[in-house]
């Protein structure tokens, strides 16, 4: 499928979200992939960091908020203390985490999952809710 | 009977490492009229030539070999250390035992120190013969030809000007300042591009020592360096006249060097079928985007469409177009377009805020100072939308251009339904840039631009002696680069008009009028135009200032009439003899 670009859809209103909720710039990125090179993570991932910020440039949010990279990444801010652009991924992972959950519905009813399921929950959802609310 | 010295020098290791240098000065000494042999670890230090001196005053030398590296290192260092012992320089001669023997015979030191001994014996035969010789003096005319008057012909007219010397600069147009003039901003500073422009223009009009010819070609050029002779003829009615032609009114100059900047044309946007080049109204090029970016230009420095004059809501620049395309195209980068894309893009920002920029590239080049930081602005703070993939067609559709391209960075297939496109076309020299190359025995290379006589040491000199280069004749190149090497070239002149007179070397051909017979065979033998039959006397002469020593014409010579002194046939055999 060939995707159609215009001033709408880069600049649509998820990726206004993003950087607003991340403090990026995300243009300012030059995908030289060194975040995905060092990222601890990427083996695992389904889409590599910086295709994240790629995506997020052309305005393709929606595959974003589906990958599993979003989920997988640890906040270990490798990414950011490496960007010769000095972009602070982790926040722009966190940002696509928080528009997932807002959009789904943001509590979990940690009570009601299993001891599997609390097993198999990822580590980030734990680690991005202390960042997001202790920043 | 000659009174000969050798010198062999070890250049460190070079030549002491794989030579038997006791062997080699042990043998030398035999040879005849060899009255002195010596090594030295660098011959060419200041105490190897202190050596050398002192020899040369306590033997009674009257001839010197160095045997030592090629001649086209130290022959001339050599030549000036003989002399300051009050030899004439060209009773000294190089044997090269180092890139001839040592170099290449690394693993074999007996045959290396035999092959070593036997070039120097070639070069002893050669030595008797050597007759002491005195350089030509020809006259030297101080006036100057720039041809083009661009910046880069403007530059280098100034800087030779306000050195004191005389510049005609011909122009081909009604008007100074080339492509300049037609831009809208330079990038880096968005000063207009006419401010600057403006102020060089009026330095040159009003400079007392420069005589501008516009609406001029140059229809003959004949001489060498310091002595050219240029016909010029200039139309005297402006394009706008009835009659294009006009009258023609003829110049004729003693020229003594010239500097060609011819500049640029842009590749015909025609060529680029698959982005409907020529044929859609709103497919423009990097020249167009500046005329209507020029607040002075039709549009009043307003982007429109040129279809319909609207404010184009999605605009797409085609980088490379035509240009890094060796199947296609151009194989070389064109190396401006990187740079005024995202000039233009982010002038384009400006005035459409709410616009789309996006920019289809391959690679961006923004090699100088601040230019990195400049394009990476357009991205940052303008939002130019860059996407790396060179874009794969235009075609039109509701009203829409629409490019077809890819982000590899994605691997998506993309579409832009843009209202203006611009194709950063590929930069070419001028139509008749070959034709004129011709005229000044300049050779140009596969794509037409003029050819400089070394690409890394001598990028501004072109192989013809006193013929220079400077601008986007030679090969793309934006303005600071233009001026850089106009100043070169205009320093290039000032620093063969700071002498005196034209020294040319004296080992070059001559006739032998006794023996010529006139049957003319040397004449198209030389590739320097240097022979030419004596008017009355119907024999061979050189032409002092143009030959260059190579010796074709004493091949075909049948007689032996044409020699090339210090290097005669005689000496040629007498060196064959010894070496056999
Ligand atoms: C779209 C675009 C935007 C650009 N923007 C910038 C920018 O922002 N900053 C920057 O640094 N550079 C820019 N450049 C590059 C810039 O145009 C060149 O670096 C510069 O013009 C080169 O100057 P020049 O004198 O060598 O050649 P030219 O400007 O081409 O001048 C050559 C002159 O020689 C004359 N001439 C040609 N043939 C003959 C002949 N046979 N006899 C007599 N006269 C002759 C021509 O009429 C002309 O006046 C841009 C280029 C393009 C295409
Ligand atoms: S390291 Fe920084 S600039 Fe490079 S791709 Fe990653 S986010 Fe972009
Ligand atoms: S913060 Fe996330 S994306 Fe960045 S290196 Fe760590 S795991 Fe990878
Ligand atoms: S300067 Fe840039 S746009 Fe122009 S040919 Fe080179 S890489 Fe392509
Ligand atoms: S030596 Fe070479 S350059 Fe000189 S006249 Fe003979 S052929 Fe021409
Ligand atoms: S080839 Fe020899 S004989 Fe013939 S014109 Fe030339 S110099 Fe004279």
């Amino acid at each position: 499928m060939r995707v159609r670009l215009s001033a709408e859809s880069v600049h649509n209103e998820l990726v206004q979200r993003i950087e607003e909720y991340s403090g990026q710039g995300l243009m300012a990125c030059y995908q030289c992939g060194k975040c995905a090179a060092g990222c601890p993570v990427a083996f695992a991932m389904d889409m590599l960091p910086s295709q994240v910020i790629r995506y997020a440039q052309l305005g393709l949010v929606e595959p974003l908020l589906e990958s599993k990279t979003i989920w997988l990444c640890a906040a270990c801010q490798t990414c950011y203390t490496r960007c010769p652009k000095g972009i602070d991924l982790s926040r722009i992972m966190e940002a696509l985490r928080e528009i997932v959950m807002l959009e789904k519905g943001s509590h979990i009813n940690y009570d009601a999952l299993t001891s599997e399921e609390q097993a198999d929950w990822p580590q980030q959802a734990f680690i991005g809710g202390f960042r997001k609310y202790s920043v | 009977m000659k009174r000969i010295g050798i010198f062999v020098c070890h250049c460190g290791n070079n030549i002491a490492g794989t030579l038997d240098i006791d062997r080699v000065v042990e043998a030398i000494r035999e040879f005849p009229e060899v009255v002195y042999a010596i090594d030295y670890k660098y011959m060419c230090s200041d105490p190897g030539q202190q050596l050398i001196r002192e020899h040369i005053l306590e033997d009674q030398l009257d001839a010197v070999i160095v045997a030592a590296c090629s001649p086209s290192m130290h022959e001339t260092t050599f030549r000036r250390t003989a002399e300051a012992a009050g030899i004439n320089p060209y009773q000294t001669e190089i044997a090269n035992i180092r890139e001839q023997a040592s170099w290449v015979h690394q693993k074999q030191q007996e045959a290396a120190t035999n092959k070593a001994i036997e070039t120097i014996r070639t070069i002893v035969a050669k030595a008797h013969y050597n007759q002491s010789l005195m350089p030509f003096y020809l006259p030297l005319v101080k006036r100057s030809l720039v041809i083009g008057g661009g910046i880069a012909g403007m530059q280098a007219a100034l800087d030779i000007a306000d050195a004191g010397y005389p510049v005609v600069l011909v122009e081909k147009a009604d008007r100074l300042g080339g492509r300049m003039a037609e831009l809208s901003g330079l990038y880096l500073d968005s000063d207009a591009a006419a401010d600057p422009l403006g102020q060089k223009i009026k330095a040159v009009t009003h400079h007392p020592n420069i005589q501008v010819i516009t609406q001029a070609a140059i229809t003959e050029v004949g001489g060498y360096v310091g002595n050219f002779t240029v016909q010029i003829e200039q139309r005297t009615a402006s394009p706008a006249d009835q009659d294009p032609a006009g009258e023609l009114v003829p110049y004729s100059f003693d020229i003594g060097a010239i500097v060609v900047a011819t500049g640029y044309d842009l590749y015909d946007k025609k060529n680029l079928g698959e982005y409907g080049g020529g044929r859609y109204p709103d497919v423009i090029d990097g020249l167009q985007l500046e005329e209507m970016l020029r607040p002075d230009g039709p549009t009043g420095g307003r982007i429109v469409r040129p279809s319909d004059g609207k404010v184009p809501k999605e605009m797409v620049w085609v980088q490379c177009a035509g240009s890094r395309d060796p199947e296609l195209h151009k194989p070389y980068c064109s190396k401006v377009c990187c740079m005024y894309v995202a000039k233009q893009s982010m002038a384009y920002k400006q005035q459409v805020p709410d616009g789309q920029a996006t920019v289809f590239y391959i690679d961006i080049r923004s090699q100088g100072k601040d230019y990195e930081e400049y394009v990476q602005r357009a991205m940052e703070e303008h939002d130019v939308l860059y996407i790396r993939g060179k874009a794969s067609k235009v075609f039109q559709e509701n009203g829409h251009v629409t490019v077809w391209g890819v982000d590899t960075l994605t691997g998506l297939p993309l579409e832009v339904e843009a209202d203006l496109v611009v194709l950063a076309t590929a930069i070419v020299p001028r139509a008749d840039a070959q034709e004129l190359g011709q005229r000044l025995r300049v050779g140009t290379d596969e794509h037409g631009f003029l050819s400089e006589a070394h690409p890394k040491l001598r990028p501004v000199e072109s192989l013809t002696a006193g013929v220079f280069l400077a601008g986007a004749a030679h090969f793309p190149k934006d303005i600071p680069e233009t001026v850089a090497q106009a100043s070169g070239a205009a320093s290039k002149v000032l620093s063969l008009f700071s002498q005196r007179q034209m020294v040319q070397e004296p080992t070059i051909a001559f006739v032998d009028p006794e023996l010529c017979s006139g049957c003319g065979l040397c004449i198209p033998a030389c590739p320097y135009d240097a022979r030419s039959m004596h008017e009355w006397q119907h024999i061979a002469v050189v032409n002092t200032a143009l030959c260059q020593g190579c010796g074709a014409c004493a091949m075909v010579c049948p007689n032996k009439a044409c020699r090339v002194r210090n290097l005669t046939q005689g000496q040629i055999l007498s060196m064959m003899e010894a070496y056999l």
